[in-house]
């Protein structure tokens, strides 16, 4: 890349937006989004379903498509944008090169038809022009990296006689064929067992600090990033709601949705009493209400939430902005209506 | 070693006769046939399961996949048979029960699924849905003469009155899990296995559906088998807990006595492996990762299961499967070396 660009952050995304059409209108997937990713740097985006962190990951990765669109904002790379008309050439050559993905379920994402020696060759001879011979030699050095036994056995199986586990590695392997700088992880253990999500995690933390990668872990569960990233950014409803270090955010949560996320997460060191509930759902993004996204099941708003917040600092969080009125108060000591509290007269 | 008896204050469970009592069963699949006219192959899902559930507990089952944890579950409700071992219901053997006796005992055993989508039909109202079992057990002819009890039990899962009569796509997933919760309940069963019924929500919407068994399961003195992979969820709801590794128990406890102090070598990688949402403690915690994956269910070695990646594995292991015993009171462990 180009020497005048290299004290740039890797990853840039600015105002982000993402619209989809369906049937019933317009949904809004991305609400304006901001997210810096810097070298060397592990973030994860936390949310849960339909709050936008796959499309954020999709859209770096130019997987929007019809009837998917950016319809305004930014993303750089090193500097430059990947969404201008003459940025999206680039950003071609730069997509599974420099920035690599690792899917949620390695099943549908690998050719079933093909064996998995041939499918990591087949990315070293489309980014890095090797021949056959180089990059079948390179693939068993890949295969060995993420911890596959008896490479030469394994790279002329199929993906369906590999176990999930075993399936997962093969796409990490691909995904760090061409050295990338970026590597984007969506929900890249959501589908394995518990001891092989470990052995997985393990290994990615492992190239992390060997490769010195960058890395963007999607996903919903808090475990998961505590124990791999450094910072967090936590979605809700297609914005950015929070950000900060990993340390702060886990530990003083400043906006009352992640507050609520992480009491209503049990866990296994710690047996609360009764969890706490975040009453209804998520809105509705065909038409997102105005003001805060989080103001209906938020039990500290009021009338200054109609307007919406932008992300700022606040005095709790120096490094790391919150999208709240109220940021820092604390949500969830307010008593909250028991769902089931009419129950016992029953 | 400690031996005082965890004593669970928050819990006033009668030890009483058990209200399911699990003794020795196997299951076995059939597999593939092997040539055309060849008899299908068997494979084993469950090898010699007991344990107990006693009234007015939530015992949590926790197992990777392909450890025999739905097959359980769906053993004791009689969906699938057994190829030995005995299933009591209150202290009858039902092992065997078939017809009618087997329809009448169904109303006391209900299944809450995991997959809020799948489970319930699209084309049905809410009114239909919770009316159906009630209609199969004779109690009404028409939904409609349900109508109000059925709103009653909404109102218990947390729902409008008025989702009577609207269909499934109206609502989030948490709400429809409600929806499956109050099917399950409408022929006041006193005895529920819940499949893995939080592992499709999302975490917030968990939580509500997590509080509303607690709920339930305290003030309609239910007994629930809750069915898991997640132990953290399992820790928080269950009383005792069962783990299950390759289709045997390997350990059953306590909640604390097993999350404290687990004994068998398994529970303690698995209980090593699960993450903590603390960066602090996450970060120095100490992994126990063993090497190898779950044995496939139709490759299970002989002896221990554990026994090609345990660390503590001798010969013996590999020869003799160990006997699931009373290591302390209350604390059973299938281990040669614990």
């Amino acid at each position: 890349m180009n020497a005048a660009t290299t004290d740039k952050p890797l990853l840039e995304i600015e105002r982000l937006e993402v619209e989809f059409d369906t049937r019933r209108g317009v949904v809004r997937g991305l609400r304006g989004v901001d997210l810096v990713v810097g070298r060397g740097e592990t973030l994860a985006i936390v949310g849960e379903s339909g709050s936008g962190k796959s499309v954020t990951a999709q859209a770096v990765m130019g997987l929007i498509d019809v009837p998917g669109r950016i319809s305004g904002g930014d993303i750089r790379w090193k500097g430059r944008s990947m969404v201008s008309r003459a940025g999206a050439r680039m950003a071609r050559d730069i997509r599974g090169k420099e920035i690599a993905l690792v899917f949620q379920d390695p099943m549908t994402s690998l050719n079933p038809l093909i064996t998995v020696g041939a499918q990591i060759s087949e990315v070293l001879r489309r980014h890095l022009n090797m021949t056959r011979a180089d990059a079948d030699l390179r693939v068993l050095e890949l295969l060995e990296a993420v911890g596959i036994p008896a490479p030469p056995r394994r790279a002329r199986q199929y993906p369906h006689e590999l176990s999930g586990g075993m399936r997962q590695r093969v796409m990490i392997a691909m995904a760090i064929a061409c050295e990338p700088e970026l590597l984007i992880a969506d929900e890249p253990t959501t589908a394995l067992d518990v001891t092989i999500q470990a052995q997985v995690l393990e290994l990615l933390a492992g190239l992390q600090e060997s490769l010195g990668l960058s890395v963007l872990l999607i996903t919903h569960d808090l475990g998961v990033v505590a124990g791999l990233c450094s910072r967090v950014a936590v979605m809700y409803a297609g914005q950015i709601v929070e950000t900060g270090p990993a340390e702060d955010v886990f530990g003083r949560p400043a906006h009352p949705y992640t507050q609520g996320l992480i009491r209503s997460t049990p866990r296994l060191d710690d047996r609360m009493e009764r969890l706490v509930a975040i009453e209804g759902a998520p809105p509705n993004l065909l038409s997102p209400p105005g003001g805060c996204a989080f103001r209906e099941r938020c039990p500290i708003a009021d009338t200054v939430c109609e307007v919406q917040p932008k992300p700022a600092q606040v005095e709790a969080r120096t490094d790391g902005t919150v999208a709240c009125w109220h940021a820092s108060a604390n949500a969830w000591d307010m008593p909250v209506r028991a769902e089931t509290g009419m129950l016992r007269a029953v | 070693m400690n031996v005082a008896m965890p004593v669970d204050l928050h819990d006033a469970r009668p030890l009483a006769e058990p209200l399911v009592s699990v003794q020795n069963i196997s299951v076995a699949y059939e597999g593939a046939r092997q040539g055309f006219w060849a008899k299908p192959t068997s494979v084993k899902a469950l090898d010699n399961v007991s344990f107990d559930v006693f009234p007015g507990e939530t015992l949590g089952l926790v197992g990777e996949s392909g450890s025999g944890k739905s097959t359980t579950g769906r053993a004791i409700l009689r969906r699938i048979g057994v190829t030995s071992g005995r299933i009591l219901f209150k202290g009858q053997d039902i092992t065997t029960v078939t017809g009618e006796p087997l329809r009448k005992l169904r109303r006391h055993m209900q299944i809450v699924f995991q997959d809020p989508y799948a489970s319930l039909n699209p084309r049905m109202r809410v009114l239909d849905i919770i009316a159906e079992p009630m209609m199969v057990h004779g109690l009404i002819r028409k939904p409609d003469e349900a109508r109000d009890e059925i709103g009653e039990m909404l109102r218990i899962v947390g729902l409008p009155k008025d989702a009577v009569d609207r269909y499934p796509h109206a609502f989030s997933g948490g709400q429809r899990q409600r929806i499956g919760i109050a099917r399950a309940l409408a022929l006041k069963p006193e005895f529920i296995v819940a499949d893995e019924p939080v592992s499709a929500l999302d975490v917030s919407v968990r939580a509500q559906v997590v509080n509303l068994l607690q709920d339930l399961q305290r003030d309609l003195g239910l007994t629930l088998l809750f069915i898991a992979h997640d132990l953290s969820v399992v820790r928080h709801i269950s009383h005792r807990v069962a783990i299950l590794y390759a289709g045997r128990v390997v350990e059953i406890a306590d909640r604390d006595s097993l999350y404290e102090r687990p004994m068998h070598p398994y529970t303690e990688a698995l209980l090593s492996a699960v993450p903590v949402p603390d960066p602090q403690i996450q970060k120095a915690r100490k992994r126990l990762v063993y090497r190898g994956e779950i044995p496939d269910v139709s490759h299970w070695p002989a002896g221990c299961h554990l026994h090609g990646r345990c660390p503590v594995a001798t010969e013996k292991c590999s020869l003799e499967a160990p006997q699931l015993l009373e290591k302390r009171p209350g604390h059973f462990v299938a281990c040669w070396h614990r």
